[in-house]
């Protein structure tokens, strides 16, 4: 199976968007939404059936026994993610404590448990295709645990030739689970100063993996000369350039009535489809284009 | 007063708001928690006048006195450490820096030496101060820059801004926990409203004074208006979309520097920022 990521590192520049899409023109069989701080992709990609639903568990959290707890304030002292409070007794701040159970080797009373944590809800829509997504706990850490775990239910539950994944903005840990092992990365930036720099930190995050990366503009005519210079430094950097889509007023729209940038004729879809094209070319051979 | 800016969904316009809204001050102190991809610099861009490392703890281990036990490979609940042909080693970007492998070590033979993860960048323009919070690509988490970040007010700060990452995990709520209000920043999209929600829950759970801004307004159906409606969220203001606007701020211009309606659009949302919490 290939796996096509689309990235930003900057947040709303279209990932979703070209996501759904680019499911929509090729009748994707498998695809999944890794952003799951805030996860979008189900509002446009309607499901027939209900999905399997599971719970996903993080790391432990800890638990102090304030029977067991003479307060010698050894956990607090050792906890490095300042998650242990005192208040009328020693209490742990369940949204800090990261799990590492430094706490319960230094209590010389016993006095804490690791107990088990849901940080996440897993779905798993099984049509004549496979949509996999999750939302993360409010608060809750380590989400990359929670995106490996919807790749993981993704290929599991499939043998479609081509999964398309929407990631999450950034470059954290989300985003690192979620580059890892695809075979491309689909980079959608728009003509901003901040677009363009965080594209630049997304692309040195990338090169970390072996995965191609393309990269295309969205809302491209909102500044013309932008979209020029992120066109040259893709040239100069020798990253392929594959497309760019025109500002359309239509598209929210379009989007709030659970429908993509292919189900309207025009120039936007003409656009997808050219960038489609050249990462099925890039996918199933050429090195660069 | 601490004001942080945040929005779930990301590109709705915390940047746009935190920094323009900076800028309206008379004094202000503004703290980029968006350590991942940083921005508020671009337009806050005064000269760079310090640059400081942000290091993590990481456990190095001398050869000469492991004995094998693999104690702290068993322990780490990262499995950041591994037992390899008979040494341990130690796989730095996935470590939490948590201390407890050299803690368990019965041979003392676990030290730990720091790690650059990110850098603190300050700059003064006009009226702000501004700290950068950036984190090294390749990096997994920046949640120590942040807390490092909040170490840079001073007592004496009146106010101080704060541009939140997107998302509601770890990295937001870190960003959110000692702030005394939240602007939360919405598009008129569903996306734009199902990650209003997932937020609003967020500084509900923190039983943060809240209130919202709505950006990039198309005057048709607004689903993150109607939501703000439905649960009586206070709308400071309705930004239309505007090719103006968004061409200032593509270039990295505060809007507010060029354009006097939006001049006078954000003086009047600091105003009833300051209205609001003094209540």
């Amino acid at each position: 199976m290939k796996q096509l990521l689309i990235l930003s590192g900057k947040g709303g520049t279209g990932k979703t968007t070209v996501a759904s899409s680019l499911i929509k023109l090729s009748s994707a069989k498998a695809f999944a939404d890794c952003d799951v701080d805030a996860p979008n992709l189900h509002l446009v990609m309607a499901q027939d059936k209900e999905p399997i639903k599971k719970d996903f568990y993080g790391l432990d959290v800890a638990r102090i026994n304030q029977d067991k707890c003479i307060s010698c304030d050894l956990c607090r002292q050792n906890c490095r993610f300042d998650a242990i409070n005192v208040n009328e007794g020693y209490v742990v701040d369940n949204f800090a404590c990261e799990g590492c159970a430094v706490c319960t080797i230094v209590c010389p009373a016993d006095a804490i448990d690791m107990l088990p944590r849901i940080t996440g809800n897993l779905s798993l829509y099984k049509n004549d295709h496979v949509f996999s997504t999750a939302e993360l706990i409010m608060g809750s850490g380590n989400s990359g645990l929670l995106v490996t775990q919807v790749k993981k239910d993704l290929t599991q539950n499939t043998d479609a030739p081509l999964a398309i994944i929407d990631g999450s903005p950034g470059i954290g840990c989300p985003v690192i689970a979620s580059i890892s092992g695809v075979d491309m990365v689909l980079l959608v930036t728009e003509p901003t100063l901040s677009g363009f720099s965080d594209m630049e930190r997304i692309i040195q995050t990338s090169r970390g993996f072996p995965a191609k990366i393309a990269v295309c503009i969205n809302k491209y005519d909102l500044h013309k000369e932008n979209s020029e210079k992120i066109e040259q430094f893709c040239e100069e950097k020798g990253i392929s350039f594959i497309g760019k889509i025109p500002f359309d007023k239509a598209a929210v729209s379009l989007v709030n009535n659970g429908l993509t940038l292919v189900d309207k004729e025009g120039l936007s879809k003409e656009a997808i489809v050219g960038i489609y094209d050249k990462i099925m070319k890039l996918l199933y051979g050429e090195e660069k284009i | 007063m601490k004001i942080a800016v945040l929005s779930g969904k990301g590109g709705t316009g915390k940047t746009f708001v935190a920094t323009n809204l900076a800028r309206s001050a008379e004094r202000c102190v503004y703290l980029d928690c968006d350590v991942e991809e940083p921005n508020g610099h671009l337009f806050l861009n005064g000269p760079l006048l310090s640059s400081s490392k942000v290091s993590l703890p990481i456990p190095k281990v001398n050869e000469s006195l492991c004995d094998g036990c693999k104690k702290c490979v068993d322990f780490c609940r990262f499995n950041a450490l591994a037992f390899v042909q008979n040494r341990v080693i130690v796989f730095d970007k996935i470590c939490h820096s948590c201390g407890g492998c050299k803690i368990v070590c019965p041979q003392d033979a676990i030290y730990e030496v720091d790690r650059e993860i990110g850098q603190i960048e300050s700059r003064t323009y006009k009226n702000t101060q501004v700290f950068t919070g950036k984190l090294l690509p390749g990096e997994e988490s920046g949640t120590s820059i942040i807390h490092e970040l909040f170490d840079k007010i001073k007592p004496e700060d009146s106010l101080v801004i704060i541009d939140a990452p997107p998302g509601s995990a770890c990295v937001v709520m870190d960003s959110i926990k000692d702030v005394d209000y939240c602007i939360l920043v919405a598009e008129p999209s569903i996306f734009g409203s199902h990650n209003l929600k997932m937020v609003h829950e967020l500084v509900k759970l923190f039983n943060k004074p809240h209130a919202a801004v709505l950006n990039k307004s198309l005057g048709e159906d607004n689903p993150s208006k109607d939501y703000c409606i439905e649960n009586n969220i206070e709308i400071l203001a309705d930004i239309p979309f505007s090719q103006e606007l968004g061409k200032l701020t593509a270039e990295g211009k505060l809007v507010v520097e060029y354009n006097n309606e939006a001049k006078e659009l954000f003086k009047d949302l600091l105003d009833k920022i300051y209205k609001e919490v003094r209540i």
